[in-house]
């Protein structure tokens, strides 16, 4: 061995057990990685370092050898993996084993005790007799609860180590090993050991046979140290204790029904804390008593039985629900649900015996109050107590008949006769009225029912037949059936017809083989069914609540792909809806009939191929009378189904794998409909019916393959071609397009828009020329088309396609007289000379296509943005001289000025994900760097009169809204002087409030990020006059707020920045506290507030 | 070691649930405002001592004028007047400054009652005691949990 290596070796020996203050932990932890690292690279061996540390093992200075000791500890923790000799490791356990006499080095020992046991033995491990010696060391030397915690875990850690990997070892011991486990753990109160105390009692408990009588003799030891945990519980709540609770009472769980030793102990103390007036310890009792039920013997329970009975009735007569609604009714009592699952358990297990469930059966409270159920005549009549009385009983019912096959005979056979009984006597007596129906008995009965079906699986076939639930069903079915109808279809209230559905849904939902529910029941209970839905849709309420019934039926027949039912559901209900899209019958509101239709097709595909073929039919008749008379009945049904279609259907076909092309089907039905129908009423000016069709179209197309769009599109363009307003002649004339023309051009675009970006688009050029045309009679779908197709058409074709447009058509529009002078600039001039008439649409199509271009990252759109910003920067040089151009600049220069809103936001018509756009990420940025210095620059040079500045100053904000604030954070240095001007000029006009809040809202971003307010202090001044102004904004609340909002947080920046502002902005405030609106006046409270006392000696009020 | 409470254990109430005010202007400004003051003594506020009642606070918003009026836990409670210079304080920062605030012990509820009223009505003391800076903190301390 070298002998550097030896030096370094020992110079981090003595940095490690250098304990004065010289050596940082760092450097400590260094020298500990570096020897692990020579030992693991077989620089340095064990023995050898073992020689070298010698002194510092044996000194008799006790600071020392805890530091020697626990450096060769966790040296070996770390090398707990490398290869060690057997003789090394067993002289080393020795050693360790040893030194946990040792106090005050006893942390060392511990460490090294633990790594060494953990070793696996293909690598060197330690012998039982070593395991042995510790253990013995462990029980002779260490009294746990006297040390740190730290010292505690790490003795746990042991004896669990002990019993995972040497268990022989600790069965020699007996007594002695228990005895040590007990008083180790007794009295243990930081939560990580007691997890670990938990899992060790649990350990133990597996290690030693039920039969032994050391784990017996101690039972009672243990249980009492565990049974004073329980329920877990913090005094001293922290934040994240309430996943730790969890766990750790999983721990005490698994411990208390580690061993039926415990059942004597567990039983009474947890059915003490059911009376626990703590709701979370009933909980926590309830589900210890669940676990604990599997775990412990059957027999010994029993005699348990009563007292377990007489605690859970009590809880559950007392904490369920008094509202007793149909469906879905297990609501958040999570005490009652215990119970009842502990009640379900309890049943299930003494299934032999019943002992239990006769209990229940011959309870006084629970016969009383089935008894009763005559007594309850009218819903309404019943106190709440006898409510919540009936819903109690009602759910053990359900919960016990649910438990087994044998449990519900005996609960049908006991009670379930009385039941279907009296509700038939109830419906036979002679002053009979809907309403006083005896709810009880239907209460009752349609948890039983719910019961059964519990236990019915589709599965098992007929073997159920026998059993005598079944047959005493069999026989009351069609009474049952009866009464259900009658109840849904007489009575008035609600919860009454509700349950009635219910009885009747679960009636229907047994399988096809379940032979008590024959099939003609089935079929009767659908036929009830749709004549509700059919006839009853003036009753909002049940209406839903069938349909929602035979919805759930239909999808059950789906689920369990039962031919029978299908077949019968198909005839009865399938058949009868589906022609409620196409007739006439005008007293069923049309919305009801296709949201039925489309909510049944849901359940199944089939149905749904045969809705959409019904569907694509009603569309296209409907849209056809439209076109033809412009009749609004028509129009108004169009667009029902056409949302129906796009919200429910097109959704649902797009997870399913097998969707025959709907959606392609859909829009070639469309434009066939368009093709077939050459006359179209004169004045159709219902725009909304369009809008809806353009985007059922986008929807569909989207959805489409590449191949399908393909197709769509070919299909679109020779019908646009066909018609003769579209043909491109060489006058360039804007044309007037009637409303077909309208139609066709409109749902062009939108097929256009939704294309994918790897669609082929053949004649580019054709269809770029008939865009740009449309675009000059102000059509904004074009203008949303074009931006679309520049966004996706490949590059090598997106030159030629920018030059069509720009120079062939928008410069020719925009001259007027086809000017041979190439580029985008010439558009200005022609602009103030040609009366404005088409100048704002071709910057609408130009903000589109820059929008489109920036998002694909195209250099391009340099040019758009280029020639933008020439107009706004030029504009107002060349005609600053006259004093007329300065009003009538508006409208063009504010087209161009909200272009940069067109490029910057984000647009739910075109150009988004879901319509396949071409996004490159951080396009917001790249706009924002290339705009914004050309602007400030501008904006800095300019001394033109403020309309021209307002513009700029529109487009600046704009652009700042909507970039990402932490792009605006790194530049406000420079942008705040601007945003507060731009506050200023823009704040003038009411017209502008959305922007001006819009504005407002980023300069309270930047107000609230840390590196943002350092450049606030900077410019305090202006931003406060600025604010100051706003706080008294007429046009829009919300910027008043914000402002004042702003202002409260100015408070928060140094404080000779904003002291000497503080009477201006306290004068202020004082008049906003007489604000009209109370949002304001609260926000000014609250601001005052927060400036009055930044120094709070001098109220200054 | 503080001095013993005159009143040790006095009646809580619960404190008056109110609706979340959305519609502007349907009330009057200060209901809210006379919420969360602690009182000296107690840890509750002092809407759950009935010292303070949303009755006891008259509004007139055309005429400009509010009236309070408090009723102190106990008849001899030192604290009336640090409870009325608190509320007049908390009112003077809320409302705009046309309002005129009175603010009034209920009659037969302090054994000083006419004392503490002419006290908390004069300009000129209230706005002495305001430049004491002792009462000045106090008055903050008390407030800090209404502006929450």
């Amino acid at each position: 061995m070298a002998d550097s290596t030896t030096i370094s070796c020992v110079k981090h020996i003595e940095t490690y057990v250098d304990s004065s203050s010289s050596r940082s932990p760092s450097q400590q932890d260094a020298s500990l990685d570096a020897l692990a690292k020579l030992l693991l690279n077989d620089i340095i061996t064990l023995e050898l370092l073992v020689r070298e540390m010698e002194m510092y093992l044996t000194t008799t200075d006790n600071i020392i050898r805890a530091r020697g000791i626990l450096l060769l500890a966790e040296l070996l923790t770390r090398c707990s993996s490398k290869r060690v000799e057997d003789k090394t490791v067993h002289s080393l356990v020795g050693f360790f084993a040893d030194r946990l006499a040792d106090w005050r080095a006893l942390r060392g020992a511990l460490v090294g005790c633990l790594a060494l046991m953990r070793r696996k033995t293909d690598i060197g491990a330690i012998s039982s007799s070593d395991a042995n010696a510790v253990a013995q060391s462990f029980m002779q030397n260490l009294q746990v609860q006297s040390l740190g915690q730290h010292d505690r875990k790490l003795c746990f850690e042991i004896l669990e180590c002990l019993m995972d990997s040497y268990p022989d070892t600790v069965m020699s011991m007996e007594d002695e090993f228990v005895y040590v486990i007990c008083e180790a753990i007794d009295g243990e109160k930081d939560p990580q050991c007691l997890l670990l105390t938990f899992r060790l009692v649990e350990r133990l408990a597996q290690l030693y046979p039920e039969s032994s009588s050391s784990l017996a003799s101690y039972a009672e030891d243990l249980f009492n140290i565990l049974g004073s945990y329980f329920p877990i519980h913090f005094t001293h709540p922290k934040g994240e204790d309430d996943a730790k609770r969890e766990e750790l009472s999983r721990a005490l769980m698994l411990a208390f029904a580690s061993t039926p030793l415990f059942e004597p102990f567990a039983i009474p103390l947890l059915l003490e804390k059911l009376s626990s007036s703590l709701p979370s310890a009933k909980i926590e009792s309830l589900k210890y008593l669940t676990y604990c039920m599997d775990k412990y013997h059957g027999n010994v329970i029993q005699e348990q039985h009563k007292p377990l009975w007489s605690s859970l009735k009590d809880i559950v007569l007392t904490s369920a629900p008094s509202s007793l609604t149909a469906g879905s009714r297990y609501e958040d009592n999570k005490v009652a649900d215990e119970a009842l699952v502990l009640v379900q358990k309890l049943i299930q297990q003494d299934n032999d015996s019943v002992s239990f469930l006769k209990l229940i059966l011959n309870d006084a409270d629970v016969n009383m109050t089935l008894k009763n159920l005559s007594n309850y005549n009218n819903y309404d009549d019943i106190a709440v107590t006898d409510k919540q009385r009936l819903n109690a009983v009602s759910r053990i019912l359900h919960v016990s008949a649910a438990a087994s096959v044998a449990s519900c005979n005996a609960i049908f056979q006991s009670v379930f006769s009385e039941l279907v009984n009296g509700l038939q006597s109830t419906m036979q007596e002679k002053d009979y009225t809907p309403g006083g129906l005896k709810f009880g008995y239907l209460y009752v009965c349609v948890d039983l029912l719910t019961a059964c079906s519990t236990l019915v699986k589709p599965t098992d076939k007929t073997y159920l037949d026998k059993e005598t639930w079944c047959t005493m069903l069999h026989s009351f079915c069609p009474l049952l059936t009866s009464s259900f109808v009658k109840t849904m279809k007489e009575s008035t209230l609600d919860i009454y017809t509700h349950t009635g559905v219910r009885g009747l849904q679960i009636l229907a939902s047994f399988p096809a083989n379940f032979s008590p529910v024959s099939k003609s029941t089935f079929e009767e209970i659908l036929v009830e069914f749709t004549s509700v839905i059919t006839l009853k849709f003036n009753n909002a309420s049940i209406w839903r609540f069938v349909l929602n019934a035979l919805v759930e039926i239909g999808s059950l027949i789906k689920k369990s792909d039962d031919s029978e039912k299908m077949a019968s559901f198909d005839v009865i209900v399938v058949e009868k809806m589906l022609p409620l899209l196409s007739s006439d019958d005008l007293s069923m509101p049309f919305s009801l009939k296709v949201g039925a239709v489309s909510k049944i097709g849901m359940t199944n595909l089939k149905y749904m191929r045969k809705i959409v073929q019904e569907l694509n039919t009603a569309i296209s008749t409907n849209l056809q009378k439209y076109w033809l008379d412009g009749n609004s009945n028509s129009a108004e049904h169009a667009m029902l189904l056409l949302e129906c279609y796009v919200d429910e259907v097109l959704p649902w076909f797009q997870n399913v794998k097998d969707n025959d092309n709907v959606p392609m089907h859909f829009a070639l039905k469309i434009w066939n409909e368009i093709e077939d129908n050459t006359m179209f009423f004169d004045s159709l000016n219902d725009k909304k019916l369009l809008e809806t069709t353009m985007n059922g179209m986008k929807r569909a197309v989207a959805s489409c393959s590449e191949d399908s769009q393909s197709t769509i599109l070919d299909k679109a363009f020779s019908i646009l071609s066909s018609s003769t307003s579209f043909q491109v002649d060489e006058s360039m004339q804007p044309a007037e397009y009637s409303c077909r023309e309208e139609w066709i051009i409109s749902l062009f675009d939108s097929v256009i828009i939704a294309l994918r970006p790897k669609t082929q688009v053949k004649n580019t050029e054709e269809i770029l020329q008939i865009i740009t045309r449309a675009l000059s009679n102000a059509h904004i779908p074009s203008a949303h088309a074009l931006g679309s197709l520049f966004n996706k058409i490949p590059n090598d074709s997106l030159e030629e396609a920018m030059d069509i447009t720009f120079n062939k058509y928008i410069v020719r529009f925009a001259n007027g007289n086809g000017d041979n002078e190439i580029g985008v600039s010439n558009l200005r001039l022609s602009n103030v000379n040609d009366g404005l008439v088409t100048s704002d649409a071709i910057v609408v199509g130009l903000a589109w296509v820059g929008k489109g271009l920036l998002m694909r990252g195209h250099e391009k759109v340099k040019d758009v943005i280029k020639f933008f910003l020439n107009f706004l920067i030029s504009n107002r040089s060349t005609s600053s001289g006259s004093v007329s151009s300065s009003e009538d600049c508006d409208d063009l220069t504010r087209a161009v000025a909200d272009s940069f809103s067109i490029i910057m936001s984000d647009s739910e018509a075109c150009l988004n994900r879901n319509l396949h756009a071409t996004v490159k990420p951080l396009y917001k940025q790249r706009l924002f760097n290339m705009v914004m210095p050309i602007l400030l620059a501008a904006i800095v040079k300019s001394d033109s009169p403020i309309p021209y500045k307002s513009m700029m100053h529109r487009a600046i904000a704009h652009v700042i809204s909507n970039t990402p604030l932490s792009a605006i954070i790194g530049e406000a240095k420079k942008l705040i002087p601007l945003m507060v001007d731009g506050l200023t000029i823009l704040s003038e006009d009411g017209k502008n409030r959305d922007i001006v809040y819009n504005l407002l809202l980023v300069l309270s971003g930047i107000l609230t990020d840390k590196n943002g307010q350092e450049v606030i202090v900077e410019n305090t001044y202006t931003v406060i006059m600025c604010l100051n102004k706003l706080v008294f904004y007429q046009h829009m609340m919300l910027v008043r707020e914000t402002a004042i909002q702003c202002l409260t947080a100015m408070t928060e920046l140094p404080y000779a920045s904003v002291y000497r502002f503080r009477p201006e902005v306290l004068q202020t405030l004082s008049r906003a506290l007489d604000d009209p609106k109370r949002s304001v006046r609260q926000e000014a409270v609250r601001c005052r507030q927060a400036w009055a006392s930044i120094s709070s000696r001098s109220l200054h009020i | 070691m503080p001095p013993a409470l005159i009143n040790a254990n006095p009646v809580v109430y619960e404190k008056k649930e109110r609706p979340a005010r959305s519609r502007p202007g349907d009330a009057g400004f200060d209901e809210y405002s006379t919420e969360l003051i602690d009182q000296l003594e107690h840890p509750y506020s002092l809407e759950e001592l009935k010292v303070i009642t949303e009755d006891a606070v008259e509004v007139d918003d055309k005429r400009s004028y509010v009236r309070v009026t408090f009723t102190p836990t106990v008849e001899h409670c030192s604290m009336a007047t640090i409870i009325g210079l608190c509320l007049r304080v908390k009112l003077m920062r809320s409302l705009p400054s046309r309002f005129k605030v009175d603010i009034k012990v209920a009659p037969g509820t302090h054994a000083t009652e006419d004392a503490v009223n002419k006290q908390l009505n004069d300009k000129e003391r209230v706005a002495a005691a305001l430049e004491n800076p002792n009462l000045v903190d106090m008055v903050d301390e008390c407030l800090t949990p209404s502006y929450e």
